[in-house]
């Protein structure tokens, strides 16, 4: 049997007096692509953010590679966040005032490189994502799915072990939201990063190997008929 | 849509009846566009009696033909449990049979929210193998596979709206 990567037991999360988990359980496997799917509002964002420490559980367990998040400081926590999680967002949240390879450097020079040698290594992400050509340009001067394939090679290029997409195609028509699927699926692939994909688009779960599904704060997961 | 299977449904609920309420059911329910003949209803009978899915309960002789009463046997509630419980093949147009299928589910007290979860998992099983036979597919074959992924995200859209109404569908069902 192969260990979970991540793992998260008995989720609980309230807002304002409100469930947004109400007794949520995940685990996933290194290289394994698991889609979040249900209703707006269900959790799912929520329990994406708190299976990347980004917001503590009010109760229950989330442990990386064995370690219990809750047990680390928030410098560690930080840490794990910059250095073993990616992050891809609906909008790709990139700095406006910084050029495209400056953007995907950021995270490098966040881990001490310098901005030379971050720089150059961020080069073959954009490669990868096929976005070389608006290394030099600001996101204001690309279109909206090159900005998001920036925001891939971004949370790709500290080769993370979990990447976490919250609608990463939510803002994208058809064409462009499958190429980015395409391209991220595949890099995380030959990285062997695990992804945590939240959508509410059948067709951009399709790129996983399984599905779970929240409702009402829990999940449930849906195995395939085979 | 299997009218066997959907006249198994309608005796499992109301218990022994004629063809002809069967078949008044069946239209009240399910026959909107296509009402059932009294044909279908008398050979599909027929059949399922052969089959073992129905019995007589009784017949009743009147100043025409005689009419015979049916009850379903327990092969028959095996069968239609079976039915219920196994996804369809995803394709185009299969609302009327997921509709069938989660009223009866209600109608008979089963599970109708598992049925619905177990269909939707057999379709995001099809769409996640013709999204891998997109990626190395030539364009045209992509675009085969496109039409029906579009066909499928249809039905599964539909399957995720009917679970969010499925209280306020039995209610009404029920009533």
């Amino acid at each position: 049997m192969t260990t979970s990567l991540l793992t998260a037991t008995g989720l609980r999360k309230i807002y304002s007096g409100t469930p947004a988990l109400d007794g949520a359980d995940f685990a996933i496997r290194a290289g394994e692509t698991v889609a979040v799917m249900g209703p707006s509002g269900s959790g799912k964002s929520t329990l994406l953010h708190c299976l990347a420490g980004i917001v503590p559980p009010d109760e229950g367990t989330i442990t990386y590679e064995g370690r219990e998040l809750s047990a680390m400081s928030d410098g560690e926590r930080s840490a794990l966040r910059r250095s073993r999680f990616g992050f891809v967002f609906q909008f790709g949240q990139l700095v406006p005032e910084l050029t495209c390879v400056e953007n995907v450097a950021l995270p490098l020079r966040l881990t001490g490189l310098g901005r030379r040698e971050a720089e150059r290594a961020a080069r073959p992400w954009l490669e990868r994502l096929e976005v070389d050509d608006v290394a030099h340009h600001r996101p204001g001067e690309i279109s909206g799915g090159q900005g998001q394939r920036v925001a891939v090679a971004r949370a790709l290029a500290t080769t993370p072990r979990v990447i976490f997409a919250d609608e990463p195609t939510g803002a994208l028509d058809s064409l462009n939201g499958e190429r980015v699927m395409e391209l991220l699926t595949a890099a995380a692939r030959e990285t062997s990063a695990a992804v945590v994909l939240v959508t509410h688009e059948a067709r951009v779960a399709a790129y996983a190997d399984r599905e779970i599904v929240v409702r009402d704060g829990r999940t449930r997961s849906l195995e395939p008929a085979s | 849509m299997t009218i066997g299977h959907t006249l198994l449904g309608l005796l499992e609920e109301a218990g022994p009846r004629h063809g002809y309420d069967l078949k008044r059911a069946f239209d009240q329910r399910f026959g909107h566009d296509r009402p059932l003949h009294y044909g279908q209803v008398y050979s599909t009978m027929s059949r399922l009696l052969k089959n073992g899915l129905v019995e007589v309960d009784g017949i009743e002789a009147g100043g025409g033909p005689e009419r015979k009463r049916y009850a379903i046997t327990d092969a028959g509630i095996t069968d239609v449990a079976g039915w219920l419980t196994t996804p369809e093949k995803p394709e185009p147009y299969l609302s009327s049979t997921l509709y069938t299928k989660v009223v009866l589910a209600l109608l008979t007290g089963r599970d109708a929210a598992e049925l619905l979860d177990t269909q939707r998992a057999e379709h995001l099983r099809l769409m996640r193998e013709l999204t891998k036979r997109k990626r190395s597919g030539e364009l045209a074959d992509q675009l085969i596979c496109d039409h029906a992924l579009f066909h499928l995200e249809a039905d599964l859209r539909w399957l995720e709206l009917t679970t969010a109404r499925l209280d306020k569908l039995a209610a009404e069902v029920r009533a």
